[in-house]
């Protein structure tokens, strides 16, 4: 094999750098020193069973984690050289920076117009004008404008599921972040609507880095860059993607790639 | 009854005969539960319908635009309760703002920002409990700390923090239900934006809790206007015949003006008239706001 495992050494800038993470919910540890690098407008699929953890990970990077009370973290995250748990980082500008978009498609009980600009809004826009070009701007780029554009004041809860999530992608561009979340954004959809997403994620990833769980391991053969396999809290294997699931290193990752459990 | 006709059939685990007969014995039971909780609905409805009937018998007769636009009088011909109307519009200008803001901060308080610990479970029974209070005690804690302590003697503004105090936990109640059926996801997704929790309590929770919390606030409002016990309590006067016009005056509202007729029939037969008609114009007053407390649920209803 000529594909190398070099995740730390190339020209792309480093946008996460977790060191030594470890998060407990209560007594139970849910995550166990993890370390690992995200890249610059990489594609990083988290894969791994139920209960492994990923969803938690994902949770971690931009703090969504830390609604649930009982949540404790030691170690670092490193978001472009500092730490997001420092005492001086607010959690809120950081999710400016770090947009997420959930299992299940989350729009508000609002019109599709409203919910994209929400985010621009709190965040202080005012101006009509701007507000409209932004819609037009993230639905674009969510690849939902032609759908939506001649109905823009009406609900969003009036938009197929996949419609919806593509909604929720758009208003997650709308605050202009740096790396998208995507916590299994398919789970919820039909194959049609999956892959029209899939799509998306591909177009997404000259101007994002994007980290995205999945259930599916074929999903995470298809869009990602890297791999990164978790088991019961821990990161078992981190590669090239075509590596990970052609030549693995661990024999759990073989497994569980080749079916054996999951 | 003839459902299945191979009741000669006894194969199997059933022997089918006595399983027909306990069929027909359970639809029998059916049948008498449902005649049983129909006549349980009827009796209330009975109750209201011989009410309303009683009262509108006795008031219809008296109530007239005069009655609606006449001031009080000893005279029975020559009154009118037009004073005690707007004394009822009044107190409610100061129990609606009151409460609702007092209310729905406390219901935002404890479902967002409280941590689910002692303190919080301790603050939500004491409100619980504040519910079941008598509503003559509140008139007594309205009498030593709003007429005496601050002076406010009996006027308007006595008796409406007296009355907020009193329905307050009904809104508080109701808000916090409506809060708490929010879902978690779209505070994710706010959260998730990079909202405040002002924030997205501002833009998210209260507009789709909004229906929830106008209902709980119509519905404590209407508590309110028919509520007697604290007014009397208060020393709402008996005869008052100017027409309150501000929060500082003193007044009499329609419950209070009902109670002191009712009372004094003894010496003049027709008071009983014309609380009668009172009572129907009270009636009508609580039947609308409850309409709007309904109308605003199914117009506002969100779905998501």
């Amino acid at each position: 094999m000529e594909n190398q495992r070099n995740i730390d050494s190339t020209d792309k800038n480093i946008i996460y750098d977790i060191k030594d993470l470890n998060l407990w919910y209560g007594n139970d540890q849910a995550l166990k020193n993890i370390n690992f690098k995200i890249q610059e407008n990489d594609v990083t699929a988290i894969i791994g069973p139920s209960g492994c953890g990923k969803s938690t990970f994902i949770k971690t990077l931009n703090r969504m984690i830390e609604i649930i009370p009982s949540v404790k973290i030691e170690g670092e995250i490193l978001y472009r050289g500092t730490n997001i748990f420092d005492k001086s980082v607010g959690v809120e500008e950081l999710r400016t920076r770090v947009g997420m978009v959930f299992q299940k498609p989350n729009p508000f009980p609002k019109s599709i117009f409203e919910n994209v600009v929400y985010g621009p809004k709190i965040h202080g826009i005012r101006d009509k004008k701007l507000l409209m070009e932004i819609a037009e701007t993230s639905l674009k780029s969510a690849a939902l404008w032609h759908e939506v554009k001649d109905r823009l004041n009406d609900n969003a809860y009036g938009l197929s599921g996949g419609q919806q999530q593509r909604l929720c992608i758009a208003r997650c561009l709308a605050i202009q972040p740096d790396v998208l979340l995507m916590d299994e954004p398919t789970s919820a959809l039909d194959p049609i609507a999956t892959t029209r997403i899939e799509e998306l994620i591909e177009e997404l990833k000259s101007s994002y880095t994007i980290a995205i769980v999945t259930h599916s391991m074929h999903q995470a053969g298809r869009i990602s860059d890297k791999t990164a396999f978790f088991l019961s809290g821990e990161v078992v294997e981190i590669g090239d993607t075509p590596t990970i699931f052609s030549n693995p290193r661990d024999k759990r990752t073989e497994d569980y790639i080749t079916g054996r459990f999951g | 009854m003839k459902i299945i006709n191979d009741s000669n059939n006894t194969e199997g685990i059933y022997d089918r005969k006595a399983l027909q007969k306990r069929i027909r014995n359970r639809v029998f039971y059916d049948k008498l539960a449902n005649i049983v909780f129909l006549l349980s609905t009827l009796f209330a409805l009975l109750v209201l319908t011989i009410l309303i009937t009683r009262i509108w018998r006795q008031g219809i007769g008296w109530l007239s635009i005069d009655f609606l636009k006449g001031n009080l009088s000893i005279f029975p011909e020559k009154a009118g309760i037009y004073g005690i109307i707007i004394g009822s519009v009044r107190l409610m200008s100061v129990v609606g703002p009151v409460t609702i803001l007092l209310g729905v901060s406390t219901a935002i308080y404890l479902e967002e920002y409280a941590g689910k610990g002692k303190i919080q479970s301790f603050i939500s029974t004491t409100i619980s409990n504040l519910a079941g209070v008598p509503s003559v005690i509140f008139g007594l804690l309205g009498l030593t700390v709003f007429a005496r302590l601050l002076n406010l003697g009996s006027s308007i503004l006595a008796g409406g923090l007296t009355m907020s105090l009193l329905v307050l936990p009904i809104v508080v109640v109701a808000s916090r239900e409506a809060i708490r059926a929010v879902p978690s996801f779209l505070r994710d997704a706010s959260y998730a934006m990079g909202a405040s929790k002002w924030t997205t309590i501002r833009t998210v929770i209260l507009p789709v809790a909004l229906p929830g919390i106008l209902t709980g606030s119509i519905l404590a409002l209407s508590r309110a206007i028919g509520e007697t016990a604290p007014l009397v309590v208060l020393g709402v006067p008996t005869l008052i015949l100017a027409v309150p016009t501000s929060i500082m005056d003193d007044f009499s509202a329609l419950p209070i003006q009902i109670y002191y007729w009712t009372l004094d029939t003894v010496l003049t037969p027709e008071y009983a008239n014309l609380a009668a008609a009172t009572i129907i114009v009270l009636l009508v007053i609580l039947f609308l706001m409850n309409s709007i407390a309904i109308i605003i649920r199914n117009k506002f209803q969100k779905r998501y």
